[in-house]
């Protein structure tokens, strides 16, 4: 297998299994978040939190989910760097526009775009819960950390959050647009029919992931 | 005649072939290894013939001129490849391929060859497959077939209009499985400059880098030769750019004797030219005959109104339409060989009914297409109708195409004996480069079948034959050998003059201007005054070829003009040697057409009591006439008739 | 039908050898017929630079009837090209208007070094199918050509992947100058026949392995390739070589 690891297909093959399962964390991420909408007193929202941040199979996952975002960076990246000293000389002139899609060609560009957006976001949520003092409050006896009033907060009050949000779950749908058919097709789960078949999953699956992420922020500004 | 011994083994046609196999001397595989052999040229013969060379044991040395092997001009051909399966069960057999090809060849080539070729055509399918060649299948998993022209049955194979390409990959592969394995050395963009003769064998020849423009010498105990066609003589023609008969006539030169160079056949369904920028002509598959009809207008002022524009041919009906093949040859109607249809469709057009320039007739598929659908269609010739619409701007389905001969093979080539052998001991010749098995004509999908046949089949056999007693020569280092010194300077010389014309003139001016005179006085209609016309008119050309040729750049690094150049000068003797053949052969067979021999209908006038005969021509000096030597053509197995495509 | 006469400019790479830098120089090229083919046009520049003592422009052409895959140039941003499914030879002048500068560089990437001008060299793709681009069966071995039946789709899907004619457009317009249509081609027509299947495996293997010594990119999936391959090579293709592949590695 160790010629597996340093083959070009080898390679593409870890970023999309990689990629894969961070769709379907995305997804899982989505729901959980859509709770905000569903329950002004935020009751609803910070219980699934409190389940989440508690439950023993989460506590395992969540490692586990940061090393798949580690190794789908590093394999991009080292994937990219190699890509990029392969046409030592460049063309004068280059017409891709209907040879191929914008973000097909640009995945490296987006994904570091949606890199920095998710190290803001990190910074927003995840280092508060973690590291911070986030509002505690006491649902039904049990004492949890008020995600709902953190997230609404944030939302609420300052708009050059939201419009990064916002921005953020677009650029991520264009990166997954093309992520998710590129996915099967890498681990070669893919054929002319079945082409077309997940190009639609794909390009569903982006928009409802953007869609949906954007909605929450603009949700909190305007309601 | 004693100088030509075609050497055909004893015994029936049948078992000929097997008499001579069981018969042949071998190299035992210790041997193998310390013999060499140089292959030139790596389409279909080269290719098939090096793999299998390799295969059996022997060290091969390959050329060709391209940047990869996979690019020889095999890979054009479109149609398909001829065998005697018999698969659709409709009476083929190998004595009717035989018979056909003979027939079909005007009764000029050697019966015991043909019989051969028909003989192995079976063994060349069941390789191919096995190689990985994806003929079409039906869905029964089994391969199908189609009928191609001069045939009453259906034998050939096919890979959707791309037959060529894919039995070259096959072969190409089997070629790069040998590279691989260490016993072929591949030598790509390398052009073969002379051939090396030592103690009167042909022991290696003498090649320019095209890259660096080195001059390398190369030792083998035997050489093959496989490097097409000279049909660029005319310029323009369906072969490659690069296509050329410098090879063979280097070779020609050092002793080995050409045969037949008048024998060109013109195919009748190419894309027309447009004008004069043309540099090349494309073919529209025979196999097209199949599904399309020929015709012109029946009617002068409707050809005239076409070829104004102011008429569309959808506009012609039915009743104002000459189905002229089917019309003259109600038997094979469409399906005539192609010396047949060619010169059928250029009566029509000299007779004022051509559309399009006037140098046209339509090709017309809408009967098909309502009987089959045009899905069917597609699926049979979807690739070539769409090369056509790219070429023209028109398309195909909805409106007729427009064809017209052009030169597209030579039959004529080195003379070979029964085992492949030139007149040059150790110097074999096969597929397109030699004379041997279609005569005057070549019938359709013929040209694969014969050279996978030579380089599969015949030549792995014959050449051990020829190499079993020459075993005891030592490999020879071309640096301590007198005579592969002296090849290499002559080469030098020869670059250097080339060079040093420094004229005013580039070397495709020159070259059109050569092939006008072909095609004018060499070309689809021959005769004796045009003939002698062209002798005189290549001779001046030749030598302002000399004194005004203009070639940039250096010779001593990748040089384009110097290698058309160089080809060049070769055509500009090889195509008095064709008018000169032309001259000789007072008769009209297969694609040689004398206007003074004909029927009263305008049939070809075949005159077997005086030409039934190869004739071989011997180089005697730049300045003297050539040799013609005879062979006399016997036909044991098959009884020599006129040939009549009517009934 | 209707064929004009146009002017155009023709800025083109000239480059004296692989150790020159290399550099753009445009040509005037008039009277072009529309109905001529781009390398007819070529000619013609190449006929007039040879009139005024200069060397004629180096490009690789051989069959000009699409099939042989030695034309390549890069042209307008495009290799081969503003066409579809066609190679260089077969693109024609009506592509272009009166005026046009038509811009032309050599395939530009690791695996395909300029040798001169607008030849590159591209013997990477012979020692790719040398590693394992073939049946390993001698002359004379082979059964009955109908011994085994082969299914018609499976065949059907091996003459499309067999059509590739190596020209190497693939390598040329992929962002990351990636061999994978070719390799997948070729690897996929002798996968689908049962006469192929056998060392299938093996040849997935032994053929990336090549590929990847010698310069050529990985696949970004963004169908560049399959858009511009003369002879509309697909993209699944790749996703088989991808699958063999993975089984190849996971098998042994």
């Amino acid at each position: 297998m160790g010629r597996f690891y340093n083959s070009s297909i080898g390679k593409k093959f870890f970023v999309s299994i990689t990629g894969l399962f961070l769709m379907m964390f995305l997804l899982v991420h989505l729901a959980l978040n859509s709770l905000l909408m569903f329950d002004d007193s935020g009751e609803l929202f910070n219980h699934a939190a409190h389940w989440m941040g508690t439950n023993p199979i989460m506590k395992v996952m969540e490692p586990v989910l940061g090393l798949g975002f580690v190794l789908h960076i590093i394999y991009a990246l080292i994937v990219q760097i190699v890509n990029w000293t392969k046409r030592p000389v460049r063309y004068a002139k280059m017409d891709q526009k209907e040879a191929s899609t914008w973000t097909s060609r640009n995945m490296i560009y987006l994904g570091a775009f949606v890199l920095i957006f998710l190290g803001i976001h990190l910074v927003n949520f995840f280092a508060v819960v973690k590291f911070g003092t986030p509002p505690p409050i006491t649902i039904d006896g049990v004492e949890m950390h008020d995600s709902y009033t953190l997230v609404s907060g944030l939302f609420k009050t300052c708009v050059s959050i939201d419009v990064l949000y916002v921005l953020g779950s677009i650029f991520l749908g264009l990166h997954l647009k093309h992520g998710v058919w590129s996915s099967f097709q890498s681990i070669g789960l893919s054929n002319t029919i079945w082409r077309k078949r997940l190009e639609m999953v794909g390009s569903i699956y982006a928009i409802i992931i953007a869609v949906g992420f954007s909605i929450i922020p603009l949700y909190f500004l305007i309601f | 005649m004693a100088v030509l011994n075609s050497k055909v083994p004893e015994g029936p046609v049948h078992l000929k072939w097997s008499n001579y196999k069981e018969n042949q001397n071998l190299v035992n595989p210790a041997n193998k290894r310390k013999l060499d052999i140089i292959v030139v040229g790596t389409g279909l013969i080269g290719a098939s013939a090096a793999a299998s060379f390799a295969e059996m044991g022997f060290k091969v040395k390959a050329f060709c001129y391209q940047d990869s092997p996979r690019r020889a001009h095999s890979i054009a051909a479109q149609g398909g490849i001829n065998a005697a399966k018999n698969y659709p069960n409709d009476g083929d057999s190998i004595y009717r391929l035989f018979y056909d090809t003979v027939k079909g060849g005007d009764y000029r080539a050697r019966e015991s060859n043909v019989y051969r070729l028909a003989e192995v055509s079976n063994e060349i399918i069941d390789q191919a497959v096995a190689n990985g060649v994806p003929f079409a299948r039906d869905y029964g998993g089994y391969l199908a077939n189609r009928s191609f022209g001069g045939a009453l049955v259906s034998r050939t194979f096919y890979a959707r209009g791309q037959t060529g390409q894919q039995l070259l990959l096959g072969a190409y592969s089997g070629l790069n499985r040998q590279i691989a394995l260490g016993n072929v050395t591949m030598y790509n963009r390398s052009e073969m400059m002379d051939l090396v003769i030592v103690d009167g064998r042909a022991r290696g020849i003498v090649t320019r880098d095209m890259l660096t423009g080195k001059i390398e010498s190369h030792f083998a105990h035997a050489v093959v030769l496989g490097t097409g066609g000279y049909g660029n003589v005319f310029f323009l023609s369906t072969n490659a750019m690069g296509s050329n008969g410098s090879a063979v006539w280097k070779a020609y030169k050092k002793g080995a004797f050409f045969a037949d160079p008048a024998f060109v056949q013109i195919h009748p369904t190419c894309i027309p030219v447009h004008g004069d920028a043309q540099s090349k002509l494309t073919l529209m598959s025979e196999s097209l005959r199949n599904d399309g009809r020929i015709w012109v207008p029946n009617k002068l002022e409707d050809a005239a109104a076409i070829r104004e524009g102011k008429l569309k041919p959808t506009q012609i009906d039915e009743k104002d339409r000459d189905y002229y093949l089917e019309r003259r040859y109600p038997a094979f109607g469409n399906l005539v060989p192609r010396d047949v249809a060619s010169r059928a469709a250029k009566e029509r057009c000299d007779a004022g009914f051509g559309v399009g320039t006037g140098q046209a007739v339509y090709l017309d598929f809408k009967a098909s297409i309502e009987r089959l659908g045009q899905h069917v269609i597609e699926d049979r010739y979807g690739n070539l109708f769409l090369m056509y619409e790219k070429i023209v701007d028109e398309n195909p389905y909805k409106t007729p195409m427009m064809i017209y001969p052009a030169i597209h093979y030579t039959m004529g080539g080195t003379w070979v004996d029964y085992e492949l052998q030139s007149t040059i001991p150790g110097l074999f010749v096969g597929g397109e480069a030699n004379f041997s098995d279609h005569g005057a004509n070549r019938l359709g999908a013929s040209a694969l079948m014969q050279g996978l046949a030579d380089g599969y089949f015949v030549l792995p056999y014959t050449i051990q034959s020829y190499l079993a007693d020459q075993i005891t020569i030592a490999r020879m280092n071309p640096a301590d050998t007198p005579e592969f010194k002296k090849a290499e300077d002559e080469v030098n010389t020869y670059i250097n003059k080339l060079m040093n014309v420094k004229g005013t003139e580039s070397v495709d001016s020159l070259h059109k201007r050569l092939g006008k005179i072909m095609w004018e006085h060499v070309g689809m209609a021959r005769n004796k005054e045009g003939l002698e016309k062209a002798i005189t008119l290549i001779k001046e050309l030749r030598k302002e070829f000399w004194e005004k040729v203009r070639i940039p750049g250096k010779a001593e690094s990748l040089n384009v003009e110097l290698e058309k150049a160089n080809r060049v000068a070769d055509f500009l003797e090889l195509g008095e040697l064709m008018a000169r053949d032309g001259l000789l052969r007072k008769e009209s067979c297969g694609g040689h057409f004398r206007e003074e021999y004909q029927t009263e209908e305008g049939e070809a006038l075949r005159r077997d009591d005086e030409f039934m005969f190869v004739g071989a021509w011997e180089y005697t000096g730049p300045d003297s006439e050539p040799i013609l030597h005879k062979e006399e053509l016997k036909y044991e197995a098959i009884e020599v008739k006129v040939r009549n495509y009517k009934k | 039908m209707s064929e004009k006469s146009i002017n155009i400019k023709v800025k083109v790479w000239r480059q004296s050898d692989a150790k020159d830098k290399g550099r753009f120089e445009t040509y005037d090229v008039s009277n072009v017929s529309t109905g001529s083919s781009f390398l007819e046009m070529m000619d013609a520049m190449n006929e007039d630079l040879v009139n005024s003592g200069k060397e004629p422009v180096a490009f690789d052409h051989d069959c000009r009837e699409g099939i042989c895959g030695m034309c390549s140039m890069y042209i307008n941003g495009r290799a081969h090209g503003p066409d579809t499914l066609i190679p260089t030879c077969q693109l024609h002048m009506r592509k272009f208007t009166d005026g046009q500068t038509i811009t032309v560089e050599p395939w530009r990437s690791k695996g395909f070094p300029v040798i001169k001008d607008l030849i590159v060299d591209r013997t990477a793709f012979d020692k790719i199918l040398h590693a394992g681009g073939f049946i390993s069966i001698n002359t004379g071995n082979a059964p009955d050509a109908n011994a085994i039946p082969v299914n018609k789709v499976d065949s059907d899907l091996a003459m499309d992947a067999a059509a590739c004619i190596g020209c190497g457009a693939c390598v040329a317009t992929c962002k990351n100058s990636s061999a994978l249509l070719f390799v997948s081609a070729k690897v996929s027509h002798l996968a689908l026949l049962p006469q192929g299947k056998i060392e299938a495996a093996r040849r997935a293997k032994a053929m990336v392995a090549v590929m990847d010594d010698l310069g050529f990119g990985s696949c970004s999936n963004t169908g560049a390739c399959e858009m511009e391959c003369p002879k509309g090579i697909s993209l699944s293709n790749i996703a088989r070589l991808n699958r063999e592949y993975l089984v190849a590695n996971v098998v042994d």
